[in-house]
């Protein structure tokens, strides 16, 4: 039989085909289970990228859905007049000047500063806690110290309150927040729990009686950081700042990478000068972000002596990175759009210039747009630049003015991540990255949505 | 007729065929989605004779060829029905492996399409697959047998190691067919082989595939009538997805039956 | 505020010339058609020609002038000082001058001004009024006379369209240089700041130092220490390696399956949905890596009887390579679609297997573009800042063991460069050195894949 597995050079053409067949039948069993194996590699690779991305969004939200929820508890606060010794707010007289009514203002102001509302909160919960006041610290525990500013501005913003009760949602203290919500081990010995046993015994009593309970809180929306008050840091002051700076990439990043690219696609000639805007171009939008950081401490800190932590300074050096995105996304748009729309505007007569903007640019406006949108988005998650020109210091307030200091959004989530009590912080910080990516989706969203709607097909 | 002079196969060298049927279709039907590009095909191909399918542009003559080898198999939105043999086995049974069948039923394609290999390497590739070859000898044995057969080897013996993407269009034309000889097939299809290349290396393939005949049945697409004429056997009119004739070479071009294959090879449309 | 004020004043200003133009230019036409002849540009044209010469020159003479006043300001009043003040000391007599400024603007001051500190304070105000006065006073005048003699140009064969077309054109020129600039601002920048650093540290010691370790070293003593590049380097490379290993066939694989296997149907979804994983930003992988990655890596190591730390050089790694994985397959997809049909079916055709034909032809001829794609993934990974920053564990030692903590580049360039550092010592510059050589790193990957995905390209077109 081994004459028939060999070929030689004397055997006929139909002979060796016999020979070749059979060895080709032989390799198929082998060949067919490697096309199986290589495409369930494939599909392997697939699934383990869809995957992550599943567990990801299944980790942040798992994590982070729950800290929109927080402890509160509710009481009877009695605005004692006892407590509360001040005089009326101050009301404009016609004869006043504006500067003596604000000096009366501010000393008002300073009365209400000097007015004990922990007292307030104390007396508050003695009604549903009998020995609150014997544990006056262990009391103090429950509800989270930023409270007693929010009870001031209620007084503030209407001091007729005072001698009212009023039933109140209480922001409970981040540790009470933790201990309902079994993000701590109940086991722990005293010594490494963050609430005193008599605290958590009372959270224990009044969670049952539903005088403590999970509601919808909106301070991760509407306060800024706080370090004092966990329980009401939010995430408004960074918010402003993102907000800030995408409007800057904005206005700065989007007009002047269009107009680059209007340029480079329709007039500049082709030389080698070009050549190298082009390459240039290409290679800044792969330089890492952090360059852009650096660039910003040098230049604008350390030359133009900008601020440290001002969202203007961070506008600018997003607006620079974000620049090489928005000048590739439009000059693919333009040149996207057939010449012959080019050439018809020349051919009746219209100029270079007239061709450009008022034929070509306006049907490439939607695939310009959803380019800027998407180098905006980049730019809002974008955090290691920011660091680098001091926005990760703590900011307690919301900026009102670009000059003012401030953090964002992603840098937030790191300050967060940081923090020292992981266990309410983990979830807060989870919290943060919804909203982060909440933002972004919608604009990628947009940018999808103004793709489909004046997608054009030539 | 008249005015064209026409140059038959049969004039050179007449082909030894054994009179075995070697492939048929039976009432073959090629769909693209909805839309219907073949109608019900019937065709006998001789073992080791020569067919050549012409007719215009569209008329589904590439379509059927691709059919005999399950080329069609690659487009997705592609259905056959109907049934198509190979040595009495139809090729589009579900026990017939397709890869056996292209082993068996070779193609060339339009456009050379060199790998971007030696051509050492490519002309290899086939054996290799297959598990054809074992040592190295087998492999310089099947690349040399194979040039030798497409009248390469004397071109390019001493740059074997040279990409196949470096030769000359003609070349890597060859080049293509030797890659398929080298897995010993029985039947060839080309597709347009020469319409791609300049007078002269139509010329050089037109003789190979003369040289070829009587080893491997081999069926052409052309759209060049005189090459038909040139070097098949027998020839088959296409035309807007019908088989409109098929007989001997000579017959058509002399003695057409369908008024349509006499319009056409007569040049009043194509 | 005033700033703000006089920018809205300038605009209705130019709407104004604006409106002007276009009105004389409107009637001209007019009486041109009965004339018998045309005019040259549209009416809009003369209006923005107007509005540009009346506008632009006052902005200009703004800038100019608010650049330059203060410092002449200063120096003037600073000149008139009691001469025994003015041999205080530089630092002082910029303090001196800040409260002087802060006087004259009504800020005021935390303790009592000296008469002459007053007096200064007066002066400047007075000389900043007139200052003001003045510009103001050019502005008007030569805001009205840019807007006279357009207006009085506005002719049938005034050139307008092509005059405001140079405009334009200048406008975009000066758009498309801020990208260069960009580049030669980071190169200079970060090049001045280096030069600094290496007046300190030898560039010996800080390219082929192995021992990073700058804390301990003294400011203002020569023979910096601890300043060696080396274990940072490595450690980024390790990262980026890690980071390849897990993105590269994950990627690769998905690429293929996507662009050969996949029905129409399931590419459509996959492909956007694994995408998605490239805008996530980098701070949101970084916690990912400490919450879930880091902490099952550590796990998994324990039930292998391996120590893997929960931050390490694996775990950065391996939450850097999922999220360049989007990266890797579609460059790669694009890549592996360029190749041409005829190349498949011409192995197909002599009976391969698809996934023959896929390895042995279509990923030999998209290799020079999956190099490409994988030499800017490598940049990419190598630059990357913020999941280091959390997963890499911060300790900058020379260690081969992937499971151990390491630092890198970007982490070193985030902490010398955080908190309360002044720019003055080795231990801020030293970020500028290892940015300039980050730069310089990913500036070559870059080039290089650059040019090979391009010749790629073209070698299909």
């Amino acid at each position: 039989m081994t004459t028939s597995t060999q070929i030689t050079s004397e055997m006929s053409l139909a002979e060796k085909r016999d020979i070749m067949q059979q060895r080709v039948a032989k390799s198929l069993k082998r060949r067919h289970a490697q096309e199986t194996r290589f495409k369930m590699i494939g599909m392997g690779a697939v699934g383990l990228a869809l995957a992550f991305v599943v567990i990801l969004f299944a980790t942040i939200l798992s994590k982070g859905l729950p800290a929109f929820w927080q402890a509160h508890i509710t009481l009877d606060v009695y605005f004692d007049p006892d407590v509360i010794k001040i005089d009326d707010k101050p009301v404009r007289q016609s004869t006043e000047s504006e500067a003596a009514f604000n000096q009366r203002m501010l000393a008002w102001q300073t009365q209400l500063g000097f007015v004990n509302f922990n007292r307030i909160i104390l007396d508050s919960l003695e009604k549903v806690i009998p020995d609150a006041k014997a544990y006056q610290r262990d009391a103090m525990r429950l509800v989270t110290s930023g409270e007693r500013f929010a009870l001031r501005g209620m007084v503030e913003e209407n001091p007729s309150i005072i001698g009212q009760t009023l039933k109140l949602n209480l922001l409970a203290d981040a540790n009470v927040d933790v201990w309902i919500k079994d993000n701590i081990d109940r086991s722990l010995p005293d010594a490494q729990q963050q609430l005193s046993a008599k605290t958590r015994q009372w959270v224990d009593e009044l969670e049952a009686r539903g005088i403590i309970q999970n509601k919808f809180s909106t301070a991760l929306f509407m306060n800024p950081d706080s370090r004092s008050s966990l329980a009401s840091a939010g995430l408004a002051g960074a918010f402003m700042g993102s907000v800030m700076m995408m409007l800057i990439v904005m206005f700065l990043a989007v007009p002047v990478g269009v107009a680059s690219a209007i340029y480079l696609e329709e007039f500049a000639p082709k030389n080698k000068l070009t050549d190298l805007i082009e390459v240039n171009i290409n290679n800044l939008a792969a330089v890492p972000s952090i360059v852009f950081g650096l660039l910003g401490a040098s230049v604008f800190i350390l030359w133009f002596k900008l601020p440290l932590s001002a969202p203007i300074v961070g506008g600018l050096v997003l607006s620079l990175m974000t620049l090489p995105t928005v000048i590739i996304a439009t000059r693919s748009n333009l040149k996207a759009i057939p010449p012959s729309i080019r050439q018809a505007a020349l051919g009746i007569g219209a100029s270079k210039v007239q061709s450009v903007f008022h034929h070509v640019l306006p049907l490439a406006i939607p695939g310009i747009l959803t380019g800027a949108i998407l180098g905006v988005a980049q730019a809002l998650g974008e955090s290691a630049p920011l660091l680098l020109i001091g926005m990760s210091s703590f900011v307690a307030s919301v900026p009102s003015t670009p000059f003012d200091q401030s953090t964002a959004l992603p840098v937030q989530i790191y300050l967060w991540q940081g923090n020292e009590l992981r266990n309410f912080f983990e979830a807060r910080t989870s919290a943060a990255i919804i909203v982060l990516l909440s933002l972004m989706i919608s604009l990628n969203a947009l940018a999808i949505w103004l793709r489909k709607r004046f997608e054009t097909r030539w | 007729m008249g005015a064209m002079q026409m140059t038959f196969s049969d004039e050179k060298k007449p082909t030894p065929t054994s009179g075995k049927v070697k492939m048929a279709a039976r009432d073959v039907k090629v769909f693209y989605g909805d839309n219907e590009a073949i109608h019900g095909v019937n065709m006998d191909i001789m073992e080791n004779e020569v067919v050549a399918f012409i007719g215009p542009s569209g008329c589904g003559k590439s379509t059927f060829l691709r059919c005999l080898n399950r080329m069609n198999d690659t487009i997705d939105i592609c259905r056959v029905t109907g049934k198509v043999t190979l040595d009495e086995r139809d090729i589009y049974d579900k026990s017939l492996d397709v890869v056996q069948l292209r082993a068996q039923v070779g193609m060339v394609f339009q456009k050379p399409n060199p790998f971007p290999k030696s051509i050492y390497e490519n002309i290899v590739y086939g054996p290799k697959l297959h598990g054809l070859v074992n040592s190295k000898s087998d492999m310089d044995e099947i690349v040399e047998s194979s040039l030798q057969r497409a009248g390469l080897w004397k071109e390019v013996k001493d740059r074997l190691d040279s990409p196949g993407t470096g030769l000359s269009g003609g070349q890597q034309q060859r080049l293509c067919i030797a890659r398929a000889i080298a897995v010993s097939p029985e039947v060839i299809l080309m597709d347009e082989p020469c319409s791609a290349l300049d007078p002269i290396a139509t010329s050089i393939i037109e003789e190979l595939i003369d040289e070829l005949k009587g080893s491997y049945t081999i069926a052409i697409v052309t759209h060049n009538m005189q090459q038909a004429a040139r070097v098949s056997d027998k020839t088959a009119f296409f035309h807007m997805g019908d088989l409109v004739e098929i007989s001997e070479t000579r017959e058509i071009f002399t003695n057409p039956k369908d008024r349509r294959t006499e319009d056409y090879i007569t040049g009043r449309f194509g | 505020m005033s700033n703000l004020v006089l920018l809205t004043v300038l605009l209705m200003v130019m709407a104004v010339a604006y409106q002007i133009g276009l009105v004389r230019s409107k009637r001209m036409s007019v009486a041109a058609v009965d004339g018998g002849t045309r005019m040259h540009s549209r009416p809009a044209y003369h209006g923005t020609l107007v509005a540009l010469w009346t506008v632009v020159p006052a902005a200009l003479i703004y800038m100019v002038w608010s650049f330059f006043q203060p410092n002449i300001l200063n120096s003037m009043v600073m000149s008139q000082l009691p001469s025994e003040v003015l041999t205080a000391s530089d630092n002082e007599l910029r303090i001196l001058l800040n409260r002087i400024i802060n006087l004259s603007t009504g800020f005021g001051l935390a303790d009592e001004a000296q008469a002459y500190e007053l007096a200064a304070a007066e002066m400047l105000r007075e000389l900043r009024n007139q200052g003001n006065f003045i510009m103001l006073a050019l502005m008007a005048s030569v805001a009205s006379a840019g807007l006279v003699l357009t207006w009085r140009r506005i002719q049938p064969d005034l050139r307008a369209r092509n005059q405001v077309e140079v405009v334009t054109r200048f406008l975009l020129i000066l758009c498309s240089t801020i990208a260069i600039l960009t580049t030669i601002g980071i190169v200079f920048s970060m090049l001045g700041e280096a030069l600094r650093f290496f007046s300190f540290v030898s560039p010996a010691d800080f390219f082929f130092g192995t021992t990073w370790n700058p804390r301990f070293s003294t400011v203002g003593t020569s023979g910096q220490t601890g300043f060696g590049m080396l274990p940072l380097l490595w450690g980024t490379l390790m990262i980026a390696i890690i980071a390849l290993l897990v993105a590269v066939p994950i990627g690769l694989m998905t690429a293929i399956y996507l662009a050969e296997y996949a029905p129409s149907k399931v590419r459509a979804v996959a492909k956007p949905v694994i995408e998605v994983l490239a805008g996530i930003p980098t701070i949101v992988y970084g916690f990912f890596a400490l919450v879930t990655v880091g902490p099952f890596l550590n796990m998994l190591g324990a039930t292998l009887g391996l120590e893997i730390r929960a931050t390490s050089a694996l775990t950065a790694g391996v939450v850097m390579g999922i999220m360049i994985i989007p990266f890797i397959s579609s460059l790669s997809d694009d890549i592996i679609t360029q190749v041409p049909k005829a190349m498949r079916d011409g192995s197909l055709g002599l009976g391969a297997t698809k996934s023959e034909t896929i390895r042995k032809v279509v990923i030999p001829a998209a290799l020079p573009g999956i190099v490409g794609a994988i030499l800017l993934a490598a940049s990419r990974a190598i630059g990357e800042t913020m999941i280091v920053v959390l997963a890499a564990g911060n300790s900058p030692v020379l260690t081969a063991n992937p499971f151990e903590a390491v630092s890198t580049m970007t982490v070193t360039i985030v902490n010398q460069l955080t908190g309360d550092l002044d720019f003055a010592s080795p231990q801020s510059l030293v970020a500028f050195a290892l940015g300039l050589t980050l730069f310089v790193i990913t500036l070559c990957l870059n080039v290089v894949a650059l040019v090979i995905v391009r010749k790629y390209r073209e070698q299909y077109e």
